[in-house]
């Protein structure tokens, strides 16, 4: 297909190219430097797409990330696929792939426009009055349909092909939109030596200077001014000019968001190349120079395809050399159109009239009209206008009344004036004032360090758009503006917000404010009707202003027809807030780096790759990835399992220990430090011994545990549990740091900086002795929970006396980068004696047989030492330590009933019954049943061949010798309630 | 009340909807009332209309400073669902499910209850011990979870990730197939045409700025924006401002407000059949009837009655999002806002009596009120109604922190060892 | 992201600190002699005011000291950053 609407010459596309692309399976030619838009439009193709409700045929509307209609899929396969792209955005590259959407089979004859027959029954909030009966219809029936009547794209089915960056980047002044306002005031700030950021949406920088063919500035055409000042502004050696870079978001303290797309205008060729990066700037000054955006009127039938916004058109003209139409009709209440219209007349298009809801319009713009013999229409409007998949012509009527004439058009271009982009502004908390001759939002106080140039502030003319921006930029870099000579650039005025006066029924008509969701003059005046008088109720029950455009088009309309059926002036109704972000943006830009193994950084041990090596499978704890078990052949977790509890118990095993939190706590006051934080005593602990610790929060319940050495009477050795290891220095410090400031106390966290290696089975100290030099490690000299500092295998270690599993143990705390080695010398040393590597799921069935706790499976959160039967570990004589007050108030003291800890054995020994399951006494009773407790370890004692487990249970103690019952998927199982010890209670082993 | 229906619909669509009647009235304030409500959310209408429906108490205000359902109401990701851990969580929870279950039709007002099924992903041993210990509880309550396999969950919810080689892989999920979502909006209109209808007054633009009390220490009225209103019972169902509205009569709460995010996608074709979460990443998602993926975000780290919050909060949340469904990873984020939650200790919520008399309190849900909204609504206007606590929230009265009887779902999920 | 005045290191992102909460909360030298209602006030109960708060963040990433912040909570911004021990200026 030709370019039949594409000039010979003019705009800033490269003639000399040209690109192929496909819109819905049809091919068409575009050249480097189109958006999908101008090249489709340049095709003549203006219908590209259908409305969220009505399905209503519609064409381009805007040139901008503000459009409604033509939203497309783009995408060469699933992999690089994006629903809701405005086709305004997309700029124009060989073999791009775009479809249409929301409508089913074409666009042309999509059967969802049936809806548009009915529109009478689907007025705003019409589900809110029906589909209620039968009950369950809702969710089963009318849900699912209304479901797939909405949406607009299709979702990706399959993952993003693409890959993501993301900078933080600190600035003097960030300067948001490079057009004449923002590259004045980037240049006044660089000028200085400040550090700028200006940042761009669009693929070249210069906003409307870009289209813009009779101004002069300093001398020179804007095109040549625009390309000497860039040339300019990037020979600064600190600043940064960032294109296709949308400022999405204004946070607190000058952190602003900005997205740069990187790959999308190539087609993403390259899957190793980042396809965008998010950029998260804090800067010391903020220059808003975002424009403004072009309002549309809202007129009976203002929607059909080749209905465009008059300055869209004219970008479309000056930029990509492209008519909108053979024949346009000119609708406005602003001076802007009737630019347009002289420039579409210069370029061949026929004018078929300007129809100005002025009476007396006037100024540069109009006299310019009237000199060129365009017929205009002042105190008018459009009462209708006609044409299918395409406008054909419209209804000219007078104001005040008289008869309609029909005028015919393949293109109706309108402007209800410009809306300020306050976005950002108002995103930094920024107050907005309404002026009301601009009909306008504007910029006030500022909440944040930045101001507004251009006319995002309202300033039309360019002389006074520049001379605002060199003025904002020399001020937030302390410097003095420059002046510019600004010739041939008349200011343009006007503007007009609400629904235009029609003449015919307003109960049959539809003037759309926002077109993507359908909503029409009709359903706001329908929300104020059943009372909704605050914006943002009659937004929320029409959905004006809820689109993809988030109300760019569509807010001041609103607003303008909401205040005379109120009475109340525009500023008195408010606005709705200015969200994040400005325009979409994908969430792969804010994910990032953060996929697959980056997602979380995995902590590994000295010891994880040689488990690795042996087939261990792992857990996730924490952070940590931890050896779960270690089997052999073709064995399962409970065969291996059960070997390794049997060697164990039996022989020997050996265990990584290493994530475990370690704590150094050094100085004079350590063990007074540690009395304070921990339930235990402290002080008469002898160096050389130690003790198994008990921390509470202050409000009474358990949060950690963990065995503490004393190495010298002024230093500490803690451990913590792996997933509290940070929490727990945390709190040490908060305590250390605020409330005991007077201790003369250090911590520091030596999690990492050993490794830690359980040797544990009546033959551990066989495997061990043979290692050690420079101490006696026999029962005598080592007893149980005692330790000695010395060397194994050469490394200096603190080796602990100590058991987690019931038997003769030992743990071997060596420098992390010793780890391997040493765990490799025990492997050795222990293999006469068949020593067997387990991991944590045998290491927690050993500690069940003991009774021994996991703090966050035993405790959660609501567990005092004494429901854990350790109430005898509290350091009696103490006067305080962090959790004794809480424990000691009455009410709490005098509970009942708590629940406490237990072992359970089932009637049926083969039984493992399912942890979290719950108990009660009868387990026939009438649901909701009266739960005792719940099941907190359970598992298959290899060691005494049955299944045990732990539970806490109300008044848990006193019912000893009780027979209960745990309701299982499977059947109820009955249990007894025996002391949480099922193995060694009288501890030989551990001492042997 | 101007009776909603298809016939009605009909009937107006072929009268150009001219017939339709205001939702609420916008009644001036009168100079007093039996009972006032301060904050005209969900759960305030909610209480207002009990009051009048169960209680035939009628001469009732709800006063809101702004505009109906625009605080946490409005802002909220209305995941709706009653699988806690605790007995006292689980009758709380289950209480408000039952009422959303029959709501558009008592109400006579589509809140588009939609029992699409909330999956809650479990990534480890751990997960996987505390979601099996909610399942097991919730079905001796009476209230149906089940445990899913990965396989399970994902063909339950086809989007899901569940390779085993992601960073945190899915091991498991429950499920509570009653559970959805509703139309957050529908909730606070429907509730406040019914109450309407019932008499209450329901007065918008009207901030409390005092709360008086008499000799006796026993509320009399409010001071507002709009003048003094006298009421010798006064509820306070006031997120997000709790604190701030207490502290009028006096009282320091438990209570810290943070700011809470939220965002969505642009819309697409339904691709996202449920609501899933994950506790362990920090992902909430569902897909609105609209379209749109709606997506919770976590709560920024201190204190802010801002309604806005910083960036990195919705970035880690995507992180996740598009980790366990990297499907969504192109699809782009059109809007993000924030709400204010007041979150207690224990982070259960408070309802009950004060210690002013003829002042009651709810408040506290943090991050989950929504879906508590009928019940919430029904038990503060019982508590309002008898002077004393029904049953099922009497566990939640403000004494709990002084006596230790935390009700801590939160810590009961922590993750330690 | 709010830009946190560490009084040690200077302004540094807040994904450098943790939040400590409410500021000026002190515990009792001897938590015997308070009563049951002081103690549970002290354990749960907070201003949480609307504006003007004195709050406590830690440099948990850099110098990992606690210090005092004076920061509007409505407006996020911070008047004042301080040491443990000082007074609220």
């Amino acid at each position: 297909m030709t370019q039949s609407y594409r000039l010979s010459a003019g705009g800033r596309i490269d003639r000399t190219r040209t690109l192929t692309f496909s819109f819905d399976g049809k091919l068409y030619l575009g050249h480097p430097g189109d958006t999908l838009a101008s090249a489709l439009l340049a095709n003549g193709v203006h219908l590209v797409g259908r409305s969220f409700k009505y399905h209503r045929p519609r064409g381009i509307l805007t040139a901008g990330g503000e459009e409604p209609n033509a939203l497309v899929g783009v995408g060469r396969d699933d992999a690089h696929f994006t629903p809701n792209l405005r086709a305004t955005q997309v700029e124009l590259y060989d073999g791009l792939t775009s479809e249409s959407q929301n409508r089913a089979p074409s666009l042309e004859r999509d059967y969802g426009a049936i809806n548009d027959v009915f529109w009478r029954f689907f007025p705003a909030g019409f589900y809110y009055k029906t589909f209620m009966w039968p009950r369950k219809a809702w969710t089963k029936f009318f849900e699912p349909r209304i479901r797939e009547m909405a949406g607009l794209g299709r979702s990706p089915q399959t993952p993003d092909a693409a890959r993501y960056a993301q900078r933080f980047a600190h600035c003097d002044v960030l300067v948001v939109g490079a057009g004449p306002a923002g590259l004045a005031a980037a240049l006044a700030a660089a000028k200085t030596g400040a550090r700028v950021i200006l940042c761009d949406e669009q693929s070249e920088a210069g906003g409307s200077l870009l289209a813009e063919p009779d101004a002069q500035i300093d001398g020179l055409p804007a095109a040549e001014w625009l390309k000497t000042a860039l040339a300019q502004f990037v020979a600064y050696p600190q600043v940064k000019l960032l294109t296709r870079t949308t400022a999405f978001g204004y946070f607190p303290h000058n952190m602003i968001g900005l997205a740069q797309a990187l790959t999308d205008h190539e087609g993403e060729r390259n899957d190793a190349q980042p396809r965008g990066r998010l950029w998260q700037v804090r800067a010391k000054r903020v220059v808003i120079a975002a424009g403004a955006i072009e309002r549309p009127l809202v007129f009976p039938d203002n929607d059909r395809p080749g209905i465009m916004l008059a300055e869209a058109a004219r970008l479309y003209l000056e930029r990509y050399g492209v008519l909108p139409g053979r024949r346009a009709l000119i609708f406005t209440a602003h001076d802007g159109a009737y630019r347009t219209a002289l420039a579409l007349q210069r370029a061949g298009c026929a004018i078929a009239g300007i129809v100005d809801l002025r009476p007396n319009a006037g100024g540069p713009w109009v006299a310019a009209a009237q000199k060129a013999g365009l017929a205009i229409y002042p105190a008018s409007t459009i009462a209708t206008t006609d044409g299918r998949l395409r406008i054909t012509g419209a209804t000219v009527k007078p104001i005040a009344g008289g008869s309609g004439q029909r005028l015919s058009c393949d293109t109706l271009l309108m402007s209800g004036g410009f809306t300020p982009s306050v976005h950002l502004f108002s995103q930094s908390r920024g107050k907005l004032v309404f002026d009301a001759t601009l009909d306008a939002f504007l910029p006030g106080a500022p909440a944040e360090a930045c101001s507004v140039a251009g006319s995002a502030a309202g300033v039309a003319a360019l002389a006074e758009v520049m001379a605002s921006g060199a003025e904002a930029g020399a001020e937030a870099a302390g410097g003095s503006a420059f002046s510019y000579q600004v010739t041939n650039a008349p200011e343009a005025q006007g503007g007009f917000i609400g629904a235009v006066p029609y003449h015919g029924d307003p109960g049959s008509v539809r003037a759309f404010l926002d077109y993507q969701n359908d909503v029409t003059a009709k359903d706001i005046a329908l929300a104020m009707r059943e009372g909704m008088k605050s914006v943002e109720h009659v937004k929320r029950f029409t959905t004006n202003g809820m689109a993809t455009d988030q109300g760019k088009l569509s807010n001041m309309n609103a607003l303008g027809i909401m205040s005379p059926v109120l009475g109340k002036p525009v500023p008195a109704i408010g606005t709705t807030t200015f969200r994040m972000p400005y325009t979409p943006v994908p969430f792969g830009y804010f994910a990032g780096y953060a996929r697959g193994e980056l997602f979380d950084p995995e902590r590994h041990t000295a010891i994880h790759g040689w488990a690795e090596a042996q087939g261990a499978v792992f857990e996730d704890v924490s952070l940590w990835k931890r050896a779960r078990y270690f089997p052999r052949g073709s064995e399962d977790m409970h065969k291996a399992v059960a070997r390794e509890c049997r060697a164990v118990r039996n022989g020997v095993g050996i265990f990584d220990a290493s994530t475990l939190g370690k704590i150094e706590v050094v100085g004079p006051d350590a063990a007074e430090f540690l009395n304070r934080m921990y339930i235990n005593a402290w002080t008469k602990l002898q160096p050389g011994k130690l003790r198994y610790g008990i921390l509470l929060r202050e409000d009474g319940f358990v949060i950690d545990d963990g065995v503490i050495g004393r190495i010298t009477d002024t230093r500490f050795h803690v451990t913590t549990t792996t997933g509290g290891a940070a929490r727990v220095l945390t709190m040490m410090e908060d305590y250390l740091q605020t409330e005991f400031p007077e201790l003369n106390v250090w911590l520091t966290s030596t999690t990492e900086q050993y490794a830690v290696i359980a040797v544990q089975g009546p033959m551990a100290r066989k495997v061990v002795a043979p290692l050690i030099t420079g101490a006696d490690i026999s029962a005598e000299a080592l007893p149980h929970m005692s330790m000695v500092e010395c060397k194994i295998a050469g490394v200096p270690a603190r080796l602990f006396r100590v058991s987690f599993t019931g038997e003769l143990g030992f743990e071997i705390n060596v420098p992390a980068d010793y780890g391997r080695a040493v765990w490799e010398a025990l492997m050795a040393s222990g293999k006469p004696y068949d020593i067997t590597p387990y991991g944590t799921e045998t290491m927690h069935v050993l500690r069940a047989e003991k009774g021994y706790i996991i703090v966050g499976q035993e405790t959660d959160g609501t567990v005092t030492p004494d429901d854990v039967g350790y109430a005898g570990m509290i350091g009696k004589a103490k006067p305080d330590f962090v959790g004794k007050r809480a424990l000691a108030r009455k009410a709490f003291a005098e509970q009942t009933n708590r629940k406490q800890l237990v072992g359970l054995l089932t009637d049926d020994p083969a039984l493992v019954l399912d942890e979290g399951a719950h108990i009660v006494a009868d387990p026939a009773q009438p649901k909701p049943m009266t739960m005792l407790g719940h099941i907190t370890s359970s598992y298959w004692s290899e060691t005494l061949g049955r299944s045990v487990a732990l539970a806490l249970l109300r008044d848990g103690r006193a019912r000893t010798g009780e027979q209960l019952y745990v309701p299982l998927a499977t059947g109820n199982a009955r249990v007894s309630v025996v002391a949480p010890v099922f193995y060694d209670p009288e501890g030989t082993r551990l001492n042997g | 009340m101007q009776r909603y229906s298809a016939l009605a619909l009909i009937k107006q669509s072929l009268n150009g909807h001219k017939g339709w009647k205001p939702q609420w009235r916008d009644p001036e304030p009168k100079s007093s009332y039996d009972v006032i409500i301060i904050g005209g959310g969900g759960h305030g209408l909610g209480a207002a209309y009990y009051l009048a429906q169960k209680h035939g108490i009628r001469n009732v205000a709800v006063l809101e400073k702004g505009w109906i359902g625009g605080g946490n109401t409005g802002r909220n990701t209305t995941i709706i669902r009653s699988n806690y851990l605790f007995d006292e969580s689980a009758a709380l929870y289950d209480h408000a499910l039952q009422m959303w279950e029959g709501l558009s039709q008592d109400l006579n007002y589509n809140v588009m209850f939609s029992q699409r099924g909330v999956l809650m992903v479990a990534h480890n041993v751990h997960d996987e011990q505390s979601f099996k210990r909610h399942v097991y509880a919730n079905r001796l309550n009476g209230v149906d979870n089940e445990w899913l396999t990965p396989e399970q969950a994902k063909a339950f919810c086809p989007p899901l990730n569940i390779a085993p080689g992601m960073r945190h892989a899915v091991t498991g999920a429950a499920l509570q197939r009653r559970a959805g979502t509703a139309r957050h909006d529908a909730v606070a209109w429907g509730y406040a045409r019914g109450a309407d209808a019932l008499g209450v007054d329901i007065i918008q633009n009207c901030e409390v700025t005092g709360i008086e009390r008499d000799a006796t220490g026993r509320v009399t009225g409010v001071q507002t924006t709009r003048g003094r209103i006298g009421a010798r019972k006064i509820g306070v169902s006031a997120a997000g401002s709790t604190s701030l509205v207490m502290e009028m009569a006096g009282l320091r709460m438990p209570l810290e407000s943070y700011p809470l995010q939220a965002l969505v996608s642009e819309p697409v074709k339904p691709i996202f059949p449920c609501v899933v979460m994950s506790n362990t990443i920090h992902a909430y998602i569902s897909q609105s009837d609209k379209g749109e993926l709606v997506i919770g975000a976590g709560t920024d780290s201190y204190v802010s009655y801002s309604q806005r919050g910083a960036l990195h909060i919705p970035m880690h949340t995507l992180e996740a999002i598009c980790e366990l469904f990297p499907i969504f990873r192109r699809m782009r984020m059109m809007r993000n806002w924030g709400g204010i939650v007041d979150v207690t200790p224990d982070r259960s919520p408070i309802l009950g009596k004060t210690p002013v008399p003829g002042l009651y309190v709810n408040c506290g849900w943090g991050t989950g009120g929504f879906k508590a909204t009928p019940g919430a609504a029904d038990l503060l206007a019982y508590t309002i109604a008898k002077d004393e606590p029904h049953p099922i929230n009497a566990p939640f009265n403000l004494e709990r922190f002084g006596a230790g009887r935390l009700i801590d779902e939160a810590a009961a999920a922590a993750v330690a060892h | 992201m709010l830009l946190i005045p560490c009084p040690y290191c200077g302004n540094r992102p807040e994904i450098e600190f943790a939040y400590g909460g409410e500021a000026h909360v002190v515990r009792a030298a001897d938590p015997r002699k308070e009563d049951d209602a002081a103690w549970t006030e002290f354990l749960y109960f907070r201003k949480n005011p609307r504006g003007d708060h004195a709050e406590r963040w830690r440099h948990a990433f850099g110098c990992g000291r606690f210090f005092n912040v004076k920061r509007n909570t409505y407006t996020d911004h911070i008047e004042a950053s301080y040491r443990i021990g000082e007074m609220l200026p």
